[in-house]
């Protein structure tokens, strides 16, 4: 008797850590660089709680390959949301928002442009190449003459996985450059620095958000969605760095 | 085994051993033997191979070097903070690894406490291949070092007295009775030792970076591969894991210990 007690006990407590309560959790695996801004939106959504999965939009990708099944899944460009859809396992992408890549550096650093990288015993942290920073990054080495863009890869030291991993070997002063988003250095809060790439080098950054299939709550994911284009997420999304959508 | 203690014994035992050898098999059931071939040629692999290899046997040195001695210390005096001691050199044991990367960034990072003095020594860590042995001997050594105190802790006191009283000295007794009595403790000890390292991969990320060839060791080229080319991954996976089960039985067989069948003495 008290046996069968103990194991309904049990029975409920497993059944309440999945349950339902009034409001839904929202799962949504998003890009490293949409850390502040998601996590701000997140903070006082309408209609349902958020959780987030921050890590590289790559691998974030090949989690849902795998079957793993967010509501959301934002991505730093969009070719990945749209492998996804065509694989049949996300909806229709919506492009959210737009960045740029710029140099990033230590606040007071003796590094002022592109040009510098060049030289002797400078460090440098990039994404690495499958990672949406790092193939950002490798275009717009792409478009530097030979000489001088072997001379900059020669000098890079890690390809990180994500933002992250460039910032805190940035942050910790690890290495002397790196190339982010422009958002990710305005959210260190002035521990760097970011120096703009000239316009004919800047790539263009677009975010993909899409709704996977399968997803637990599609209409709060939807609604998710909507306020990324206009309305709270839209606003977190320019306070923390970000620009608008590029124009299709 | 009679009664339902017993089977209920036996249930838990099989229900461990196959969550525990069930992902295992898992990265085999996947992995075609082509697979795992095409895998090593890929750029990179043998790089990330060796490296491992290489890092983890410089790390293992220098934790028998250090460890040995320090864990015979350990294990025959008695002196005040013993306990404290002990407790400080295990507790890298259950720190989760990116508490590590981050630690020894703090430390020995450009920004860290010893900082200043590494950059003014002129010496270069972070994101170096002397960076990944930091890392690997930092989460490697507490088990050797526990295992070896263990070995020395079950040795006979009286063989030790008896060789000093022999004439041997502390040094001499420590290297010719001490060692090979301890040997199963010590090797058992190399064995774990060794596979945690090979294992690393937090502290190494954050700490070392991931660069080929010189600091993207197995476990950092496997992450790299797992968004673009999961085969790949399962691939260098199995070989890792082919690398470790082997390192292990090897180190077991060649102690003599029945590891397989008891517990290290």
């Amino acid at each position: 008797m008290r046996r069968a007690a103990v194991v309904g006990l049990a029975l409920a407590v497993l059944a309440g850590c999945g349950g339902d309560d009034e409001t839904p959790q929202l799962t949504v695996s998003a890009a490293a660089s949409l850390k502040q801004a998601f996590t701000q939106y997140g903070r006082d959504l309408p209609e349902a709680r958020a959780r987030f999965s921050f890590a590289g939009s790559e691998e974030l990708a090949a989690q849902i390959e795998q079957g793993v099944k967010p509501d959301v899944y934002a991505a730093a460009n969009t070719k990945l949301p749209q492998q996804l859809y065509e694989k049949g396992l996300v909806e229709r992408p919506t492009v959210f928002a737009g960045n740029r890549l710029v140099l990033a550096v230590p606040a007071g650093s003796g590094i002022g442009a592109l040009e510098d990288l060049a030289a002797n015993g400078v460090a440098l942290a990039v994404g690495a190449e499958d990672v949406p920073v790092g193939a950002y990054t490798r275009t717009v080495l792409d478009k530097l003459p030979a000489a001088q863009r072997g001379a900059i890869l020669a000098n890079v030291r890690t390809e990180e996985p994500d933002v992250a991993g460039i910032t805190g070997k940035l942050t910790q002063g690890a290495v002397d450059a790196g190339f982010l988003y422009v958002s990710d250095v305005r959210a260190t809060d002035g521990a760097l620095e970011a120096i703009e790439l000239p316009d004919a080098l800047q790539p263009d950054v677009a975010y993909g958000v899409v709704v996977v299939k399968g997803a637990r709550h599609p209409r709060e994911a939807r609604a998710f969605i909507a306020g990324l284009l206009d309305g709270e997420g839209a606003r977190a999304l320019e306070r923390a760095g970000f620009e608008p959508p590029p124009a299709q | 085994m009679k009664g339902w203690f017993g089977a209920l014994l036996v249930a838990a035992l099989a229900v461990a051993l196959l969550f525990l050898i069930l992902p295992i098999v898992a990265i085999f059931v996947d992995t075609q033997p082509q697979d795992l071939v095409a895998s090593l040629g890929e750029e990179g692999a043998l790089e990330a191979l060796r490296l491992s290899l290489v890092c983890s046997a410089v790390a293992l040195g220098i934790i028998v070097l250090v460890g040995t001695p320090a864990a015979y210390l350990l294990a025959t005096r008695r002196f005040r903070g013993r306990a404290a001691v002990v407790t400080l050199i295990e507790l890298p044991l259950v720190l989760p690894p990116a508490v590590a990367g981050i630690g020894l960034l703090a430390a020995l990072g450009p920004n860290g406490v010893l900082g200043g003095l590494i950059e003014d020594a002129g010496v270069q860590i972070v994101l170096t291949t002397a960076g990944v042995i930091l890392a690997l001997t930092f989460v490697a050594a507490p088990f050797y070092v526990r295992q070896a105190q263990a070995g020395f802790e079950a040795v006979d006191r009286t063989w030790l007295d008896a060789s000093r009283t022999l004439g041997a000295g502390e040094a001499r007794t420590f290297l010719r009775v001490a060692i090979p009595a301890a040997g199963p403790g010590l090797v058992s000890g190399l064995a774990l030792a060794w596979g945690r390292a090979l294992g690393e991969f937090g502290a190494t990320l954050m700490f070392a970076g991931s660069f080929r060839g010189i600091t993207q060791t197995v476990p950092l080229a496997i992450y790299e591969r797992f968004s673009t080319d999961f085969t790949g991954a399962l691939a260098l996976s199995a070989v890792l894991v082919a690398l470790s089960a082997a390192l292990l039985l090897s180190v077991k067989l060649l102690s003599g210990s029945a590891w397989l069948g008891g517990a290290a003495r």
